[in-house]
């Protein structure tokens, strides 16, 4: 009991990363489908990010800059704690600049700088399959999978259509890889979709409790579902980032007081605290250089 | 003014640091011991052991105390460790009715060799709270009487004898049994595949849908053939050597769970079995397991599946109960790019609702001026 363990480099032993690249090969080589691999016990609960975890262990080499975000920032505590994770057990270089990292974990945002060829993207994924709240069986959905068969898909969102007058999926929009895969993006708002497309970056995606692999490599076509009476939209935003100025990102929306009181600023933090060092003032900035 | 929240490192260093102080509580009292742990929460210990699908109880204690005794964390501290451990082998099938026996009922025989063994019992104990435990009053020793060397026949065996139970089944000659901790599981799954899911399972779950089976939920008419718990050697074949060798002795529970019989034109009718397995002392766990196990096999007896104890897709997905907290627990983790997104639509769509109603207003008036 008294040398309880030590840990390999990335904290997974050379077998079990072997194992993962494997399935991120096969992945990569199927756009799109979903790779089922041996998803080991992390020291972080299910659902944390384990997935995410695993794929960044398995690729990170020791000359790796590592970049976590959740929710857009790098400062929401879960982001934190597998950045320190990857510090305590790869000693890896980390950072929060989203254009000097060759690998980013994510969690429910794509940063909003244009990732570049060489970076790799990888997302945490709760639940990989698309078509799950449609037919919870996983013995169907492969079979559909298989056969092409996404007409259910189409369906769901002409009655989203029917009764709200809009498609009431605003994240995790499915999408279509290279032509064949009907792929969940992971809980990104649908704003981020577009980005997918075509994007230099390899994009990685790990679901460590479904036991789930799969990936969009680069310059593959993603095309988020709809239809030609009503095109697939992203959102806007009225005002620009309130302390960036920013147009054209995602926006988080924060509450100021009680009295109805909001701002919106950028969910990517990095993105936003760039901007502000090249001068660059959003309406609440502005008013408090004003006051001072 | 609005400032970005920073500091998350700095906070949750914080939190750690009070959470140990809470764990450690107060530091007047004598710290617990590992050896307490084992010795006297030693079903606790053996919880943890069997759903963190590791034998050590030094290791289970510790994670029991490191969890400030909540039983899924334990098993989510200890299942972590486990899978860091490399697998050198495969032991040979145990053999339980060799087993060195401290407790063995059976429910369908009033007396059968080897006899009816009470051992540590909770069963006819009285369920009063015990104010002599409030402090520390010595124990009386047990009895003890001389150890039967000769093994006890399993009640199993005693009704294969004369083929009015299914037997032990086979698997095909070249089969290697299956290990859900290195691959990953594909339904439908094979019996030896369920059976290490259900061993691991959380004892709760397994419990309710045991339980909903008696009530009616796919009932397959039990009876304890026996439950019996004690020690059995684990052997480990050596390529090297060619012959077994022991690793050692392990506590294990094992219930053999009689079930409704079963006969067709081509096979006579005899009693069906549900079986459990479950490390250390846990009777609950093994005559649950059992129940869902027999329930699981529905299929295989040509039974028509009705109630969710029988659907194995859903049984094992659902019975892993440190993937279960895990994404439960998940949703306290932030949310609020998706919930923007949904903010979005919904402040969308009101407007919408509210233009037309508007516009139905203002309709209407027209029409009552006109």
């Amino acid at each position: 009991m008294a040398d309880l363990a030590t840990y390999n480099f990335a904290y997974l032993d050379e077998q079990t990363k072997r194992m993962i690249r494997r399935a991120i090969l096969k992945a990569i080589s199927i756009p799109g489908y979903q790779v089922p691999f041996a998803s080991r016990e992390m020291p972080m609960p299910y659902g944390w990010g384990t997935g995410g975890v695993q794929v960044t262990a398995a690729i990170l080499g020791p000359n790796d800059v590592l970049k976590v975000i959740d929710q857009g920032a790098d400062d929401t505590t879960n982001a934190v704690s597998i950045r320190a994770f990857f510090q305590k057990v790869a000693n890896v270089a980390v950072t929060t600049k989203t254009r000097e990292a060759t690998i980013i974990q994510t969690r429910h945002r794509i940063p909003e700088e244009t990732l570049s060829a060489g970076q790799t993207l990888v997302y945490q994924v709760p639940i990989p399959e698309p078509l799950r709240f449609l037919e919870p069986r996983e013995t169907e959905t492969r079979k559909m999978h298989a056969l092409e068969e996404y007409g259910l898909m189409h369906v769901k969102l002409y009655e989203d259509i029917a009764r709200n007058g809009h498609i009431a999926t605003t994240y995790a929009y499915p999408v279509k890889v290279e032509g064949r895969y009907v792929m969940d993006p992971s809980p990104t708002p649908k704003f981020d979709n577009p980005k997918m497309h075509r994007s230099e970056a390899l994009q990685l995606f790990g679901a460590g409790r479904e036991k789930r692999i799969y990936a969009v490599p680069p310059y593959t076509d993603v095309v988020s579902l709809d239809f030609e009476d009503h095109p697939f939209e992203i959102q806007h935003f009225d005002k620009p980032c309130a302390l960036c100025g920013a147009e054209h990102v995602y926006l988080d929306e924060v509450v100021l007081d009680d009295k109805g009181g909001r701002m919106f600023v950028c969910s990517d933090t990095d993105h936003c605290e760039d901007r502000r060092e090249h001068g660059h003032a959003g309406e609440m900035l502005a008013r408090q250089e004003a006051a001072e | 003014m609005y400032v970005a929240v920073k500091g998350g490192e700095a906070a949750i260093a914080n939190a750690h640091q009070l959470l140990a102080d809470r764990r450690r509580g107060d530091r007047s009292l004598p710290a617990i011991s590992i050896d307490q742990i084992v010795a006297q929460l030693g079903l606790a210990v053996d919880r943890v052991m069997a759903e963190a699908s590791l034998y050590d109880r030094e290791l289970a204690a510790l994670a029991v105390r490191q969890a400030r005794g909540d039983m899924i964390e334990a098993i989510f501290i200890l299942r972590a460790y486990r899978t860091t451990l490399p697998r050198f082998g495969m032991s040979v099938p145990v053999d339980t009715a060799a087993m060195k026996i401290e407790r063995r009922v059976s429910a369908t025989y009033k007396d059968l060799p080897g006899g009816q063994l009470l051992g540590p019992t909770f069963d006819y104990t009285h369920r009063l709270l015990d104010p002599s435990l409030l402090t520390d009053e010595p124990v009386a020793e047990p009895l003890r009487r001389p150890v039967d060397e000769g093994s006890m026949m399993r009640v199993s065996d005693i009704l294969s004898g004369e083929g009015l139970i299914e037997g032990d089944g086979q698997m095909p000659q070249d089969h290697v049994p299956g290990d859900l901790t290195r691959e990953p599981l594909e339904f439908p799954l094979n019996r030896d595949l369920r059976l290490q899911a259900l061993a691991r399972g959380d004892e709760g779950f397994l419990l309710a849908l045991a339980y909903s089976t008696q009530r009616g939920y796919a009932r397959t008419h039990p009876f304890v053939g026996e439950v019996r718990i004690g020690t059995v050697e684990v052997e480990m074949d050596i390529p090297e050597l060619g012959f077994a060798v022991s690793l050692g002795r392990i506590q294990v529970t094992e219930c053999q769970m009689v079930n409704q019989f079963q006969g067709s034109t081509k096979t006579p009718p005899q009693f069906t079995r549900g079986y459990g397995l479950v490390f250390g002392q846990s009777e609950r766990k093994a005559m649950a397991m059992s129940l869902v196990d027999r329930a699981l096999r529905a299929k295989e007896f040509g039974e028509d599946i009705v109630a969710p104890a029988q659907d194995e897709e859903f049984v094992i997905s659902h019975s892993d109960n440190v993937q279960a907290t895990g994404f439960v627990e998940h949703l306290k983790l932030p949310h609020y790019v998706d919930f923007q997104a949904e903010l979005d639509l919904v402040r969308r769509m009101r407007a919408e609702y509210e233009t037309r109603a508007e516009a139905e207003k203002t309709g209407t008036m027209r029409e009552a001026a006109e």
